[in-house]
């Protein structure tokens, strides 16, 4: 890696912090199926009307990242102007028999695959263009995913805020503790996206963490 | 013989290689049905580019991706962020059809070598 690269890297964060922008580009991450989708639907809707995504049960609904701009949170009277891209999931391997097991045909399921390993690239490629990254997690599954080590490992080594997301907890086996004790270096947020529970703490904490 | 063959390769060899060329030859052994053992682990930076190309490397018949797994990175101070470089962790890697994971915490990986297809 150039020495010039690495330097700016190490302390591109101080940078950051005397020349803030006025409007931080923020990535939506995590595995399939965390919810990343179904909040940044949620966020939109509740700060602009507007609405991100389709969602699915289907593994690699969002295979394409989307991005909106000039989300504005207000909360208890703070504010941040945010860009969000909504991200593909990230995964090490896709297998086209695991949708078929959702009833998707077969030439869909190859379609779908190859698709999504784009969406995957693309997703990885978009962590080099953000000021910080809300990362999605589901909070009935096992934190210790070697996606979430590596985004959060990408994200420490590129000096960024990182928000981690809780989601699900409307589920019984939810568990945002867990997460918690596997990252305890980053805050944690628990929310249901999809029944908007305990929501405005998470804008609350979006507005302190990106404002 | 049928077995599954296991490369441990050391952090003293990783370290002579570049970035590409460990990534290259993490792929082509996991894809040819070798599990592989780095001593240090890959950096953040490296695993990510490696779940790229091996995205990029995925077909339908023979290759559906990898199984990866490394323990997440030590909480580092302030002066160690500032002028430390980031140093990858054990790591094993594999093809999906043969390894998978059993359990993983910050300490330990349990995992399960397959034989034969998946």
């Amino acid at each position: 890696m150039g020495l010039i690269f690495r330097i700016r890297k190490k302390f591109g964060f101080l940078f950051k912090w005397f020349f803030k922008k006025d409007r931080m580009k923020i990535g939506i991450y995590g595995p399939p199926n965390a919810g990343k989708t179904t909040l940044a639907n949620r966020i939109l809707r509740d700060w602009t009307g507007d609405v991100m995504g389709s969602v699915s049960n289907v593994p690699h609904e969002t295979r394409r990242a989307r991005l909106r701009e000039g989300v504005r949170i207000e909360v208890d009277g703070k504010s941040v102007t945010l860009d969000i891209v909504d991200t593909p999931g990230l995964a090490t391997k896709i297998d086209f028999h695991e949708f078929l097991k959702y009833g998707l045909p077969e030439e869909e399921a190859k379609r779908r695959a190859k698709e999504a390993t784009e969406g995957v690239i693309e997703a990885i490629k978009w962590l080099d263009d953000l000021d910080g990254v809300l990362l999605v997690m589901d909070s009935t599954e096992d934190p210790f995913t070697q996606v979430n080590v590596t985004i959060v490992g990408n994200i420490e080594a590129r000096g960024l805020p990182l928000l981690i997301v809780a989601n699900k907890i409307d589920l019984p086996n939810a568990s945002p503790a867990r997460i918690k004790a596997a990252f305890p270096q980053h805050p944690v947020v628990p929310i249901s996206a999809l029944k908007g529970l305990n929501i405005d703490s998470l804008y609350k904490a979006i507005a302190e963490r990106f404002g | 013989m049928e077995g599954v063959q296991l490369n441990l390769i050391s952090k003293d060899r990783l370290d002579k290689m570049a970035s590409m060329e460990k990534i290259r030859m993490i792929l082509d052994e996991v894809k040819s049905g070798k599990i592989v053992v780095l001593e240090s682990g890959l950096t953040p930076e490296e695993e990510a580019k490696l779940i790229e190309l091996t995205m990029l490397e995925i077909d339908h018949e023979n290759f559906v991706g990898i199984e990866v797994e490394s323990y997440p990175q030590k909480s580092k101070g302030f002066f160690d962020k500032l002028f430390g470089k980031s140093k990858g962790r054990l790591t094993v890697i594999g093809p999906a059809n043969r390894l998978k994971t059993l359990q993983k915490r910050d300490d330990l990986i349990t995992a399960l070598v397959q034989l034969g297809e998946g």
